[in-house]
């Protein structure tokens, strides 16, 4: 696991549902070919509201890469549906970590599980703190987001139990390391 | 102290004499679901972590239910059909409800509890969010990505956070106007849209065992919606006699402790209750159908896991026999099960299909159709502003496929009433 997640941040709000992040239209594309995976990236965020998508476009054009890293949201990040598209979109499209208040279970799961991204919790809700276009970096150790653009650091909440599948890199790695399965 | 419902399933299937809230358990699964959007996923991490020749844990235990992207040309969802076909054959699958074959079901929620596979005081995971509607049989029943199915598919365990469980307890009968979609609207709009994140939702009361076991799977379903882990209701004669029709396997009882401790109560009085509607574009978004009746429909949609079963269109039936629906409004039964008995039930000499065919509406085939969108040429999908009144269980944008239109979501009562007005309409207008 990188020590520090440095990048642009795209910033959103509350309840951003996994229609949002990947509609149900686009979830037929297989996830195991890495040419047709790239999809996934090129529809990321595509079910936002179209005021939204028109002001700050997540994906520009034609692109399958988003020009953004980090997401800061507000609270209930990736309610809705169980589709562990939805992380594997925005890992797909460059995403290296969510800050939000929180989360809906399943998605933070996903996240963790499948090893796709590092799902933070802030110990404030502040997306407002921050603007799409900012520079931001996150310090793992030590659990804090730096504005860099605005010159302000936020705390964030320690990862906890999960820290050690997320370390592992996702499920499957941490039971093999654990002796679970073979 | 005692445990409630879940914490006791939770802890036999840890092999436990006792769990707490927040401590993470492995457990043992009793039987996982996957269907044809996220059974593809699954199999593929499946085969990648535990070698192509491996086998799942238990050919009895996978249950293979395709039903959201049946009727569509759509290429990469035929794919998917295939996809998911293999697997089957392969693993020698003994529940796969193969489409258009004569085994194919529809919706997966409703299909595994009218095939036997819902049973009391079992662990059922899902790889579709609304897997917790087997809550109304008594069982914990919870949904997850496919990375985690792929781990039970090869182990038959998990880990789990035990949850925290919320109990919502309504006294006395429900009055004949309200139905499970307003119960689970009226709770969800109480605890607010993640007001139950990580919690157990528990349905009690007077006016929860009056109801069938029908309208209590609409109630689970929707735990999701307020962020909950699962629904539940403990069982009791109607649970019992609906598992022993569709099951000979054994089962246990469980049933919350007197001094179990909840995170929170909401107790209710089922008199005072009122038919509602959860405006665009949360679930928890509620408000009175009576406070609505401006609204102006151009779509009205009755079919899912929450309002497609037997008991949602018998009543939507009531309020549509003998008139004409003033906007289009879609039919959509939830399986073939479903399908079938619409044209043997009849009010006053009519069956169902041929009320609804009367009335102005289009019968669809029995899935998950537009309910969450899906293909281009999905039936009742939308592509422009509709505004439309649905059964369904999410009202997020763009969900029903356009993101220009609008969903309410309401009881097949209100979306029956407002179909014929062509307006939002409180359905006790119809129901004197």
């Amino acid at each position: 696991m990188e020590k520090i997640i440095k990048g642009k941040v795209y910033v959103l709000g509350d309840n951003i549902d996994t229609d949002q992040i990947i509609p149900a239209m686009h979830l037929v594309y297989k996830t195991d070919d890495p040419e047709e995976s790239k999809l996934y990236g090129k529809y990321a965020m595509s079910g936002l509201p179209l005021d939204i998508a028109e002001k700050q476009p997540f994906i520009k054009g034609d692109a399958y890469i988003s020009e953004y890293q980090i997401m800061v949201v507000g609270n209930n990040f990736g309610c809705g549906s169980s589709r562990e598209h939805a992380p594997l979109a925005l890992q797909k499209a460059g995403i290296k970590a969510v800050v939000a208040k929180d989360y809906a279970r399943i998605f933070y799961r996903n996240s963790v599980d499948g090893g796709f991204l590092v799902p933070f919790e802030s110990k404030e809700k502040i997306d407002s703190f921050f603007d799409t276009g900012d520079e931001a970096e996150i310090d793992l150790e030590n659990a804090i987001i730096k504005n860099i653009t605005k010159n302000k650091e936020y705390k964030l909440n320690s990862l906890g139990d999960v820290a050690n599948i997320i370390e592992a890199g996702g499920l499957f790695n941490y039971a093999q390391k654990k002796g679970f399965i073979k | 102290m005692g445990m409630t419902i879940v914490e006791k399933i939770l802890a036999k299937h840890a092999g436990k004499k006792k769990v707490t809230p927040g401590e993470n358990i492995w457990i043992e699964v009793d039987t996982l679901l996957t269907h044809d959007v996220t059974g593809p996923g699954t199999m593929a991490i499946f085969k990648e972590k535990f070698g192509k020749d491996a086998k799942v844990w238990d050919k009895d235990k996978v249950v293979l239910i395709p039903d959201h992207y049946i009727f569509t040309k759509d290429k990469h969802a035929m794919r998917n059909l295939e996809y998911v076909k293999e697997f089957a054959n392969e693993q020698e699958l003994t529940y796969y409800y193969e489409p258009f074959t004569d085994k194919y079901k529809g919706v997966c929620h409703v299909a595994l509890a009218e095939e036997g596979h819902t049973r009391p005081g079992e662990v059922l995971f899902g790889t579709d969010s609304h897997t917790c509607t087997a809550g109304a049989f008594g069982q914990f029943a919870s949904g997850i990505g496919n990375t985690d199915a792929a781990y039970i598919m090869g182990t038959g365990k998990l880990w789990v956070k035990v949850p925290e469980t919320i109990r919502f307890t309504f006294e006395g009968a429900l009055p004949p106007y309200i139905m499970g979609k307003d119960i689970a609207l009226i709770s969800i709009g109480e605890v607010g849209f993640s007001g139950a994140t990580y919690k157990c939702m528990q349905y009690d009361g007077s006016g929860i065992r009056g109801i069938s076991v029908e309208e209590r799977m609409t109630i689970c379903n929707m735990a999701i919606e307020a962020g909950g882990k699962c629904g539940i209701i403990e069982p009791d004669d109607k649970t019992i006699e609906y598992v022993n029709a569709r099951t000979d396997k054994a089962y246990d009882l469980f049933y919350s402790d007197t001094d179990a401790v909840y995170a929170k109560e909401y107790i209710y009085d089922s008199a005072k209750l009122e038919p509602v509607v959860a405006k665009p574009y949360s679930p928890g978004n509620v408000d009175l159908a009576k406070n609505c009746e401006d609204v102006k429909l151009d779509r009205a949609y009755i079919g899912s896991c929450t309002g497609g079963k037997v008991e949602d269109f018998f009543a939507a039936a009531k309020i549509l026999k003998g008139r004409k629906v003033a906007i289009d409004t879609f039919i959509v039964p939830a399986t073939t099960t479903v399908r079938k008995k619409l044209e043997q039930i009849t009010i006053g000499g009519e069956n169902l299909i041929e009320i609804f065919k009367k009335a102005g509406c289009k019968v669809g085939k029995p899935s998950c159709a537009a309910c969450l969108g899906g293909p281009e040429d999905t039936f009742g999908r939308t592509h422009a502003d509709e505004v439309v009144i649905s059964t369904t269980n999410r009202n997020f944008p763009g969900r029903m496929g356009s993101l220009k239109s609008q969903i309410y979501l309401a009881s097949p009562y209100t979306a029956a009433a407002s179909a014929v007005t062509g307006y939002i309409t409180d359905p006790r207008k119809f129901l004197k």
